[in-house]
């Protein structure tokens, strides 16, 4: 399908027409920073936002969410598998890549219905970023500044108007009965080939290596001196892995209602920066360090997944790097494990 | 048409246990329960040795166990030996016979048994590590002309704390099976071996080529028996254990097993020492 315009003067119109069969989620400014919430209309969201609090992995994989229902007084137990259909408008690239690894983790081996039942329900409109976000990220290094093929809906920001590249069925749904839209003209081409081709020089690379490199740099620094580092700096607050877009793991609990008689199951983000995370039944934890627990997660963002599912754990976003109190960031511990292989005499402490 | 209780989590959902009921339940120290479990009409366990079900008792949670029945003695259950350790387990202490209880699984790859066929067996459990080993123990004795000497090396802390003590005297009364107990601490009738599982080890000589040696214990025996099974000659892909954790999901997403790279609950519990000798965290 070609590309189509849509005016931003129209915006508000498509938001409203949108919500007549949608729950419509956007980035909504909120002291000073940008939290995705539902929007009924243009005027309560920023599509040209910096970065979000959380990524819009929470419509996909919620911070908390129901697994089961059942009764204690009788063999009654079933799954809860539901949630509104969704337009997410304005997901980054970086967060368009986790959300592809998220695909690939909850479809492999077991398909996670409860995810897959989300996702299913979700049109992912992702924005083209035109300029870097935070100090924090580096998506050009690791290579998510562009999106990749699992949007619905692509726009890119051409001043007065979008452009709006459909992905999928999904996204073309959005676009009927939106008058305000039109096909894509010749002089729009040429506006979307400027915006891109200015938007490029404007990111710097900020690891000191190709990203290719980072699972074998990885595989040979298990034993860095660096992991003991960082661990002696990290607080085990597990921010870091609250705001990541591609962390997923999880604890299982049971809730009793105040009858006793019924109850539910659910899951909540859980987090291996955590003390007690690796803990097993007898007590023995195989993670105690602060630092064998940060060694574990820069695995899985730089190779673990990658061996697994093959693309990479990290996305560049940096929510990470700005959550961090103690200013442990990825692209700083990146560089300095591989300054550390490739030129020990000038290892110097990794600085904030 | 049996279906395999495996093909429950299809539709609608990998986390929605199936009711069994407790058939019968069967004190075995102060500590541990055997519980008998049938799963409904028309639906098996299907299990290997080694594999892992998630026990779930509604309102507390849900907890991995392992299977300590055999495959080959499934009667139309299966069985699980469980120490009362916490909240989930302390409730499932006091079912009784004809108790509801949720079941998901099996999970985990199991022993490979096929590749032990023809080899010397050597059984290193201690403690509550006899209980998944139990299942593999009776598979191979079920089919004992496929297998060459069979050895148990087994310690628990106290005479009291021994499991399967019956299951004990029966295969030592066999013949073919040679059993060797040791306690950490004795008591006025104990009239065996005194000290740990790792005092066993001089009493016995194998042919370290035709011998698979399975310990399965907790996390800090594995490093003196592993020493014990290596100064014997055994190769390392000839030494297999059983790596617990505390596997939430049993399905490969919720993280709690991992280890490096590998999620216990998918890739193990049961490793061969080879697989896992590099690995930081399995140890």
């Amino acid at each position: 399908m070609n590309p189509m315009i849509i005016p931003k003067a129209a915006l508000d119109d498509w938001v409203r027409l949108l919500r007549s069969s949608y729950r419509v989620v956007a980035p909504r400014p909120l002291h000073g920073q940008h939290v995705f919430g539902e929007v009924g209309s243009a005027s309560e969201f920023d599509l040209g936002y910096p970065t979000s609090v959380l990524p819009p992995k929470k419509y996909l994989f919620p911070a908390r969410e129901d697994l089961l229902k059942f009764r204690t007084d009788a063999q009654q137990v079933e799954a809860t598998i539901d949630g509104p259909r969704t337009v997410v408008l304005g997901v980054h690239t970086c967060d368009m890549h986790a959300m592809q690894l998220l695909d690939r983790v909850m479809a492999t081996g077991y398909s996670d219905q409860h995810y897959l039942a989300h996702r299913n329900k979700t049109t992912l409109v992702s924005v083209e970023c035109l300029k870097p976000c935070t100090a924090g990220s580096f998506c050009k290094s690791m290579g998510t500044l562009s999106t990749p093929e699992v949007f619905d809906l692509h726009l890119t920001d051409l001043g007065d108007a979008y452009a709006a590249e459909v992905g999928s069925d999904r996204g073309a749904a959005l676009l009927p009965g939106l008058k305000a839209a039109r096909p894509f003209a010749d002089k729009d081409t040429a506006r979307l080939n400027r915006v891109m081709s200015e938007k490029w020089p404007r990111f710097p690379l900020r690891l000191e290596f190709d990203v290719t490199e980072l699972p074998s740099l990885l595989s040979t620094s298990y034993d860095s001196e660096l992991w003991k580092e960082l661990g002696e700096r990290c607080l085990a607050c597990a921010m870091c892995t609250n705001v990541c877009p591609t962390c997923y793991c999880f604890n299982v609990m049971d809730e009793v209602d105040l009858t006793l008689k019924s109850g539910k199951r659910l899951r909540e983000w859980d987090s291996c920066q955590l003390d007690k995370f690796a803990t097993v039944a007898g007590g023995h934890n195989f993670r105690t360090a602060r630092a064998a627990r940060q060694r574990h997660r820069f695995f899985r963002k730089g190779k673990y997944q990658t061996d697994a599912f093959g693309l990479l754990g990290c996305v560049g976003c940096g929510r990470c790097a700005e959550a961090c109190l103690v200013h442990i960031t990825p692209v700083d511990t990146f560089n300095e494990l591989y300054r550390r292989q490739h030129q020990p005499a000038a290892a110097t402490p990794q600085g904030g | 048409m049996v279906t395999a209780l495996k093909q429950t989590l299809i539709d609608p959902s990998i986390y929605l246990p199936t009711y069994g009921v407790v058939r019968n339940v069967r004190p075995m120290t102060g500590m541990e329960k055997l519980f008998d479990i049938a799963l409904p009409e028309g639906m098996s366990l299907g299990h290997k040795p080694g594999q892992f079900v998630e026990v779930s008792l509604f309102g507390v949670g849900e907890a991995p166990i392992s299977i300590c029945s055999s495959p080959s003695r499934s009667n139309g259950g299966f069985q699980l030996c469980v120490r009362r350790a916490g909240d989930l387990t302390g409730l499932l202490h006091t079912l009784t016979p004809g108790s509801p209880i949720g079941i998901r699984g099996p999970f985990g790859t199991g022993f490979p048994i096929e590749r032990f066929r023809g080899k010397d067996m050597l059984f290193a459990p201690g403690g509550l590590g006899l209980a998944p080993l139990r299942s593999l123990i009776n598979q191979v004795l079920d089919e004992r002309s496929d297998f060459g000497r069979v050895i148990i090396l087994y310690g628990a802390r106290s005479p009291a704390e021994l499991l399967f003590t019956d299951e004990l005297a029966a295969w030592k009364a066999r013949g073919d099976v040679e059993v060797h107990l040791t306690v950490d601490r004795g008591d006025e009738n104990w009239k065996g071996n005194v000290g740990v599982i790792t005092t066993l080890f001089p009493k016995v000589e194998v042919h370290p080529r035709n011998t698979v040696a399975v310990t399965v214990g907790p996390p800090v025996m594995y490093r003196f028996v592993l020493m014990e099974l290596l100064g014997k000659g055994l190769p390392d892909g000839s030494i297999w254990l059983s790596l617990e954790r505390r596997m939430k999901c049993g399905v490969g997403k919720c993280g709690h097993c991992q280890i490096n790279h590998l999620y216990a609950c998918q890739s193990g519990p049961s490793f061969s020492y080879a697989q896992i000798k590099h690995l930081g965290e399995a140890l």
